[in-house]
């Protein structure tokens, strides 16, 4: 063969070679590190999996947040004010995470529905919303204080 | 009057903006010497009416004048004068000035500092860089007019900044990030002025060579800079979120990287040309995308601040245009410019290769990672988030792949090499590199294998380096006399690389040894990680300019010895009421102490607190900072002024030529 066909033949073989191990990695690392978002209300319906990564967002159910006086549990309540979803988390909650606020949990459900949380993101600015929240509360009809369009 | 003198000379900047990229490109195309010869004119009035404009959106930030918009809702009468300046591009309309600020002093200074470029050439470049200023300005004019006034209506007092970007390092984060991701239009005008008179050659890359390595320098110390904020600003101690702003950051950075690699042997050896081409339009499509990613408020990120969705559909068009325009005239014009080198495989050209594959490669796994979010969501297949593990996960093991053709690389020859050579060139170091792995984590209390790898291959990197740098002098009298010898372009590779073996060290030590505890705390309690002992002293209230805080105490001990006194803050701003934690560090080449505060918890004075023990987390901004110096100093080698000899000879065939 001719050298400059061979070179050529030898570089794309190693770009293919290269590339398909890459796509490999890809898809294997993306099976386990991808999660869905839920609106609480189809959380309430059953829809979300049990036992696997999925992210929760909604507003912060007034009077919801209860705070252990020991340690860094925290419990409360998201809503599309449809549904209702609890959530438990252990560490230090976002500075701008409050009652009547939009937030987005990840974690996992368990058998009684209740979300574990491993990570809590607020918003980061006063006006700036979630846009899966407010994608979620569009789909509930409702606005962010829970009044009907 | 102020806000309209800024407005207007926006107006005289885009009109000259568009004369700019119009008639020099019809003057090449005619060969019109005189309508060539107003480019640099052009661009110096761009950028001088650019900057005017700049400097009234600064005055009227300066002077709270809170009749313009932009004012009104990110400034605040109370904002110390300091952050009044990254006020003026911590929002969505001053950033983007910042953008056209910046393109037109990139564009001015390839006006003014490339005399030794062919009038054809340089008209060629700067028409297409007025052109992309173009897009940018009637961006601002037609939809984020930055003197936009509230009239009536003006407000008492402003809504004041954000306070996570009332920071020092937001002052200089935005600027230095934009340099980088501005200078690499600069390569790509080049590209596209060389692919319009199809002519590519070594002075081609000699030519976009040093601007291409100085908006890199800046791209990474932008990067630096933001990873070294979010990691004492946002109070969790990370310093990488894999988050999609940042990664449009980093795109560029990776797309940059390879396009630097390939130009070196675009420039050496004459090869890779088309491939050279693509990599510059590929490195500022990246730089665009960024900026579509980042303004349009597309995305879900810890960075996102409140954006206008409709502004995204221009950017998105302006995107599309550039990115289809490049790649149409590349396919139409790149079989012209092909190069028919040869080269063996075992030499320095296929290492580069190497390092061009797992770069590029790179590139689109996070840009994969970061789009799909936005595709799945577009299909309406749900709302997908990809978290770190993924970008982790095929990150890590490309970079580790990248090291040992980084070792090869400095010590190979061009066109040919043989393994025999290697092999004795790099023999010991590789036994020391491995000693290295084996024996120097052990200095921490626990063996990590991850940390071993990595040190085995930095220290491979850089025994490899010094033995070259050796073979580079011993010929020579003295010491001195062979080291003043070895030229700048050597030097930057060298602390470049050195850079890069720094910045794995740190990244895979500090992800390794890291210690993080978050744990309640009253008065009086004690902690201890990693034999520093954590004493919550007392909680005092402190006061700032805009703002109350309380501020804990802690003292920190190591055998029975103060190591430092450290002051956490958690702060209430006055004007929004705003909570913001204010994270207190100590600082060390090898391990890091910081201390951040949650929230108060119960009624006996307890507070949240999250400890960590960061062992050699500045390493990585260290090493990005000698790989950004390295950079800077490539430029100052003699041949990229020397070009006038070289280019002045195939200009007349380039007048033909095209």
């Amino acid at each position: 063969m001719h050298p400059v066909r061979k070179q050529r033949l030898v570089l794309v073989l190693f770009v293919l070679l290269f590339s398909s191990a890459a796509i490999a990695l890809v898809t294997y690392a993306l099976r386990g590190n991808i999660n869905l978002f839920y609106p609480p209300a189809e959380v309430a319906q059953g829809k979300a999996p049990v036992g696997q990564p999925i992210r929760v967002g909604g507003m912060v159910l007034e009077g919801s947040v209860v705070r252990s006086a020991d340690s860094l549990h925290t419990s409360f309540e998201l809503t599309d004010y449809e549904a209702v979803v609890p959530v438990v988390y252990e560490g230090i909650l976002p500075d701008l995470f409050g009652e009547g606020q939009g937030a987005v949990a990840s974690g996992e459900l368990d058998e009684a529905g209740v979300l574990i949380a491993s990570e809590v993101l607020a918003k980061h600015d006063e006006n700036y919303m979630p846009p899966e929240v407010a994608a979620a509360l569009e789909q509930s009809g409702f606005d962010q204080k829970g009044k009907a369009k | 009057m102020i806000p309209e003198i800024g407005h207007f000379a926006l107006i005289i900047g885009f009109s000259l903006a568009l004369i700019l990229a119009t008639v020099p490109a019809w003057g090449a195309w005619r060969r019109n010497s005189r309508a060539m010869a107003l480019a640099p004119g052009l661009a110096v009035g761009t950028m001088v009416f650019v900057s005017i404009s700049f400097i009234c959106l600064c005055i009227a930030f300066l002077q709270d004048d809170f009749s313009v918009k932009v004012v009104a809702s990110n400034s605040n009468s109370l904002l110390p004068p300091i952050y009044k300046f990254s006020a003026v591009w911590g929002n969505h309309e001053g950033s983007l000035l910042l953008w056209a600020l910046i393109l037109s002093f990139w564009t001015a200074a390839v006006a003014l500092f490339s005399s030794q470029l062919p009038l054809l050439m340089l008209s060629r470049v700067l028409s297409v860089m007025g052109a992309i200023g173009v897009g940018f300005l009637s961006f601002m004019l037609l939809t984020s007019n930055p003197f936009a006034r509230l009239l009536p209506g003006t407000p008492a007092d402003g809504n004041d900044l954000n306070p996570l970007l009332q920071d020092p390092g937001l002052i200089i984060h935005p600027p230095l990030l934009y340099m980088g991701y501005v200078g690499f239009s600069v390569a790509f005008s080049f590209a596209i002025a060389a692919l319009l008179g199809g002519r590519l050659d070594a002075s081609w890359a000699r030519w976009s060579r040093p601007w291409t390595n100085v908006a890199w320098a800046f791209l990474t110390l932008g990067i630096m800079l933001g990873s070294w904020w979010a990691y004492y600003e946002l109070g969790w101690g990370g310093w990488w979120f894999w988050d999609p702003v940042e990664n449009a950051s980093f795109m560029p950075w990776l797309a940059g990287t390879a396009l630097i690699h390939s130009l070196a042997a675009t420039e050496k050896r004459g090869l890779f040309k088309s491939w050279t081409v693509l990599l510059a339009i590929f490195a500022f499509s990246l730089s665009l995308l960024g900026t579509f990613l980042v303004r349009s408020g597309v995305l879900t990120s810890v960075h996102a601040f409140a954006t206008d969705p409709a502004r995204g559909l221009f950017i998105l068009i302006f995107l599309a245009f550039v990115v289809g325009g490049s790649l149409t005239l590349y396919a139409l014009r790149a079989p012209a410019v092909s190069s028919r080198v040869s080269f063996e495989w075992v030499s320095r050209e296929s290492l580069i290769l190497c390092n061009n594959v797992v770069f590029l490669v790179a590139t689109i796994t996070v840009l994969f990672g970061t789009l799909f979010p936005l595709i799945m969501d577009a299909l309406g297949a749900g709302k997908y988030s990809v978290g770190p593990p993924y970008f982790n996960a095929v990150f890590v093991p490309l970079m580790a792949l990248l090291v040992p053709f980084m070792g090869l690389g400095p010590v190979s020859r061009w066109k040919r090499d043989s393994t025999r050579r290697w092999q004795s060139e790099l023999a010991v170091p590789t036994i020391v590199a491995v000693l290295c792995g084996l024996t120097l984590p052990l200095l921490n209390a626990q063996y990590n294998v991850w940390v071993a790898l990595a040190v085995a291959l930095s220290s491979w990197l850089l025994l490899g380096l010094l033995r070259d740098l050796w073979y580079r002098v011993r010929g020579a009298a003295s010491l001195s006399v062979g080291l003043r010898r070895i030229t700048p372009s050597y030097w930057g590779m060298f602390v470049a690389h050195l850079g890069f073996a720094a910045c794995v060290t740190g990244v895979v030590a500090t992800s390794q040894y890291n210690i993080e505890h978050d744990l309640k705390m009253k008065p009086g309690d004690i902690e201890v990680i990693a034999g520093y002992e954590f004493r919550f002293v007392e909680l005092v209230p402190a006061r700032g300019a805009n703002f109350v805080a309380d501020e804990a105490r802690v003292e920190v001990t190591r055998h029975g010895e103060v190591v430092a006194l450290l002051a956490p803050q958690k702060r209430r701003y006055l004007a929004t009421g705003q909570i913001m934690t204010e994270a207190d560090i100590d600082g060390g080449l090898f391990r890091d102490l910081y201390v951040a505060m949650g929230e108060p918890i119960g009624d006996d004075g307890a507070w949240a607190m999250r400890l960590h023990y960061k062992p050699m987390v500045r390493w990585m901004w260290l090493g990005a900072i000698l790989m950004a110096f390295g950079a800077f100093t490539t430029v100052a080698d003699k041949r990229y002024r020397r070009v006038r000899a070289v280019a002045s000879a195939p200009a007349s065939e380039a007048l033909h030529g095209a």
